[in-house]
């Protein structure tokens, strides 16, 4: 057997941020031409890491060795120069522009800029690996999965070959990940050396030659993906065991609680988000919500808290303490459940429905950064008692219980909830939306950022609510989890539903198929 | 092969991880003073060869050296203290107050109004209806561009600094209107003879109580407000909305109405601004009443990071620093530029400081400690 050559070489880094240490003392290796996956819960480091290989960060301490030899990554133009190139969560592309303007924006290279040759070159790299965009095509005309293909294209053709992507499937759907790995799979047979930041277990174990592992900013270890399995992965992630079983008792009594008919609405720009939206979230029963991102689900909820603008269609909210059934004299029902539509926020508080929100922008929508626990205690609670002044006394008492039972990490619950890290922050937030005790809870990416064992207690959480007979809406991102968790499951594709499906019988190829199964034109 | 030599960054900025305690945070920001002074006095010795201790004493001598020059300088402070008091809410709102001076005018216009066409009514009335009248204008010069950026959310950094220019034309149409004597193109003092609408000496004869009620006015306005901001429904609803427009959409506050609200407040209390400098400082109107402190003041809210009570400080710092300028300017013969580069070097290393309390620098080769 050769011996393994590195590609890249990463020795004994350490980078703090003030108090905190997000790397201590790392040793990683990436051989020559492997997939290897940076496997670690939220906050284990995994980013800080790899933003250390691509020139946004610089380490406190250590030594980055490309090929075998010392390097200095001040830049990400260093980067470049020693052929890393990253692909980051969030795509960095001007939307007016084509694929090969993207790709040749930055570049400094001598004479005119040539884009038909441009062009030509991205069409090689294209067909190479099998990727499937056209040069030209605008980016404001693409899918999510040919834009990721663009940035991949765009360090392809800076001459990378070394190549990191920092959660890549977060946005794609399963068969899109089936093809990105195919891709990958690819370029690695061409001898470039790749490394992918997940933490879903089973994309490492589909994909990668070897898994790293890190947890809580310490190097725990490496495994050959043929010795893994997702227990063992777990558990060295976690440091210890975990059971992954999510319980899941039987609805009891479900009623409608929540009715949406021919839900239709437009953003400021005029593009239809939510187009024709009907289905019915029941009393006592997880409703989950599935779709790739981006496909209206965060217009849905907005339009039910009253924070987004219905044009056409009802939402209409059934009281739990109202009977429905009762008639007047002449036979008429004698209740009518109260439509939202129209309503915003203030008007729902003020009719008496008890609906929580947790919004997908937690620092942007659900909570006030710059506020404690106690100040974004008082978003739900600040009008409350008479007077022109806020009483701060029962949030102080709510933000401390919260701090306690959630186990918050932070200095006090004066301190600005934008300091704390994210798994925090959407404790404070969960943890404030539950203690409200809503009839109705919707919740977007609830456990996004939290470590595996906080995401099972929200997941209980959840439960728990639902057994106590309020509607849950939990739009979910891991499809794994959506199936465990939820008694239905809407399916969104294109700001349409199609399909409402039961979660106990339901398959994941099944639900993959719906996100990207658009309903037949000339239905409206 | 060539080796390549390996260096690390010589400066690297980060982020602290944990507040400063507040003791700490302001021992920088007065290092970071005292660093202004020792600049500042380089400056002095290359431009004019003067001994700099001189000259800030000098400076001193000129802002607080006396007992009349010290409570002008105690009536300046207070007339900015009102108006930074007043942009508090907005900025803070982060609605964008540029119209202060004009705020400040159309209210010092209302005062003056009163002086002159309700000039047999008794003191204390007097004074009330004055006092009202300006808040009133204020806030309706303040009304406008809320209203406008709530109904079609058109700019209000735009449409408050337009506001200005209307408010100096009114004031130089009711100064040719009030022109007294005629042909002097300026009002003159309003009611010499029966100090009509004259905030009253409190204490006693002389320099040492005419500016009393300025005083008492703004600072108990300044504590009104502090308690408004920090304590009060609508305070919290400024707050949230000045993080983050949708959390307050968010937690059911009318977003919209907040805004036109706010901004009737801030342009009120600017316009109550106006009515201490004509009723307790100036006796007269003119276009310079407002004299660039509606900007000035902007400086004062934004140092003190909106606490109306840290405010008292900044507006004393700014306008001693103003006050000093123009001793030295007089007694050196210095061109006013000179003050002006010391006024912007202290400036400069105060808002500067809020860096140093927010990140920490490694140097390189230093080992970054725990």
């Amino acid at each position: 057997m050769e011996p393994v050559k590195n590609a890249i070489r990463m020795e004994n880094i350490t980078k703090r941020f003030g108090s905190v240490v997000a790397n201590n003392g790392i040793n990683l290796e990436l051989h020559e031409g492997e997939i290897l996956s940076l496997l670690g819960e939220n906050g284990s480091g995994k980013t800080t890491l790899m933003n250390m290989l691509s020139g946004i960060y610089y380490p406190d301490e250590g030594q980055i060795y490309v090929h075998d030899k010392p390097v200095t990554i001040a830049s990400p133009k260093d980067a470049f120069d020693n052929g890393i190139g990253m692909i980051h969560q969030h795509f960095k592309l001007v939307d007016v522009f084509t694929a090969t303007e993207n790709i040749v924006l930055g570049l400094e290279e001598e004479g005119r800029l040539d884009l038909k040759k441009a062009g030509q070159k991205v069409k090689e790299i294209c067909e190479k690996y099998g990727f499937d965009i056209q040069p030209n095509q605008k980016i404001y005309d693409m899918s999510v999965s040919q834009k990721q293909t663009v940035e991949i294209v765009k360090v392809l053709y800076r001459g990378a070959d070394i190549l990191i992507l920092d959660e890549p499937t977060a946005v794609l759907t399963p068969q899109e990940t089936d093809k990105l790995f195919a891709i990958m799979r690819n370029m690695q047979r061409d001898g470039k050396s790749l490394i992918i930041i997940t933490h879903k277990l089973h994309e490492v174990l589909d994909v990668s030659d070897r898994v790293a592992i890190l947890r809580k900013g310490e190097y725990i270890g490496d495994v050959a993906t043929k010795d893994a399995n997702q227990q063992s992965l777990t558990d060295m992630m976690v440091g210890r065991s975990v059971s992954l079983n999510i319980d899941r008792p039987l609805p009891v009594n479900p009623t409608p609680r929540l009715v949406l008919e021919h839900v239709t609405a437009y953003d400021e720009l005029g593009v239809k988000r939510l187009d024709d939206v009907s289905f019915t979230a029941n009393s006592g029963e997880i409703l989950g919500i599935a779709g790739v991102a981006g496909s209206g689900q965060k217009e849905l909820l907005e339009s039910i808290a009253g924070l987004y603008p219905v044009k056409e269609g009802k939402i209409l909210y059934y009281d739990p303490d109202v009977d429905y059934a009762e008639t007047d004299e002449s036979g008429q029902p004698k209740h009518r459940p109260l439509s939202l539509v129209g309503m915003d926020p203030m008007d729902i508080r003020k009719a008496g429905i008890a609906m929580s929100f947790v919004p997908e922008d937690r620092l942007g929508m659900g909570l006030v950064g710059t506020m404690g626990m106690t100040g974004n205690m008082m978003l739900r609670s600040w009008r409350k008692g008479k007077g022109v002044f806020v009483d701060t006394k029962g949030p102080e008492e709510l933000a401390n219980r919260i701090w306690k039972e959630l186990e918050v990490v932070t200095p006090s619950t004066k301190f600005p909830v934008r300091r704390m890290s994210g798994g925090n922050v959407q404790k404070v937030l969960v943890g404030r939306e539950i203690a409200q005790e809503p009839a109705v809870l919707m919740t977007a990416y609830a456990v996004r950022g939290l470590d595996i064992n906080t995401s099972y207690t929200i997941y209980n959480l959840l439960t728990e609510q639902k057994m106590k007979g309020r509607a849950v809406v939990y739009v979910g991102e891991d499809l794994d989890v959506l199936l465990e968790l939820c008694d239905r499951i809407v399916v969104l594709c294109g700001g349409q539903v199609s399909g409402v499906v039961d979660g106990r019988t339901i398959t994941k190829e099944e639900v993959g198929l719906l996100m990207t199964q658009h309903r037949k034109e000339g239905a409206e | 092969m060539e080796h390549k030599k390996v260096h690390e960054p010589l400066l690297r900025m980060a982020k602290r991880g944990e507040m400063l305690p507040p003791w700490k945070a302001w021992g920088i920001r007065v290092i970071a003073f005292l660093l202004s002074l020792i600049v500042s006095g380089l400056v002095i010795i290359a431009v004019s060869g003067l001994n700099p201790a001189a000259v800030f004493a000098t400076m001193a001598r000129g802002a607080v050296g006396t007992n009349k020059s010290m409570w002008v300088t105690i009536r300046d402070a207070m007339t900015l203290l009102c108006i930074a008091v007043g942009l508090a809410p907005a900025f803070k709102m982060r609605f964008w107050n540029i119209g202060a001076e004009g705020q400040i005018l159309v209210g010092a216009i209302a005062s003056a109004a009163c002086m002159i066409y309700l000039n047999k009514l008794p003191t204390f009335l007097l004074l009330l209806i004055m006092a009202l009248t300006s808040l009133i204008a204020g806030g309706i010069w303040g009304l406008f561009p809320g209203l406008f950026k709530a109904r079609w959310n058109t700019n209000e950094t735009l449409f408050t600094l337009m506001m200005n220019y209307l408010a100096i034309r009114l004031t130089a149409f009711f100064v040719a209107k009030w022109e007294n004597p005629f042909g002097s193109n300026s009002v003159g003092i309003i009611n010499p003879n029966t100090h009509a609408g004259w905030l009253p000496n409190m204490l006693s004869k002389g320099w040492n109580g005419d500016y009393a009620w300025n005083v008492v006015i703004v600072l108990a306005v300044t504590v009104a407000m502090y308690l408004y901001m920090n304590k009060s429904k609508q305070g919290f609803e400024i707050s949230v909305i000045g993080d983050s427009v949708n959390t307050a959409r968010y937690a059911g506050i009318r977003v919209n109405r907040a805004y036109v609200r706010t901004i009737i407040i801030s342009g009120a209390i600017c316009g109550l601004a106006g009515f201490v400098a004509v009723s307790g400082a100036s006796h007269s109107i003119s276009t310079s009443t407002a004299g660039g402190r509606g900007f000035t003041a902007i400086i004062v809210a934004w140092l003190a990071q909106f606490n109306s009570v840290v405010m008292v400080i900044f507006s004393f710092l700014l306008v001693f620093l103003q006050k000093g300028a123009q001793a030295i300017a007089s007694s050196y013969n210095l061109s006013k530029d000179v003050s002006e580069i010391i006024t912007g070097i202290i400036l400069f290393f105060l808002l500067g400081s809020e860096f140093f309390v927010n990140y920490t620098v490694h140097f390189r080769g230093k080992k970054v400690a725990k």
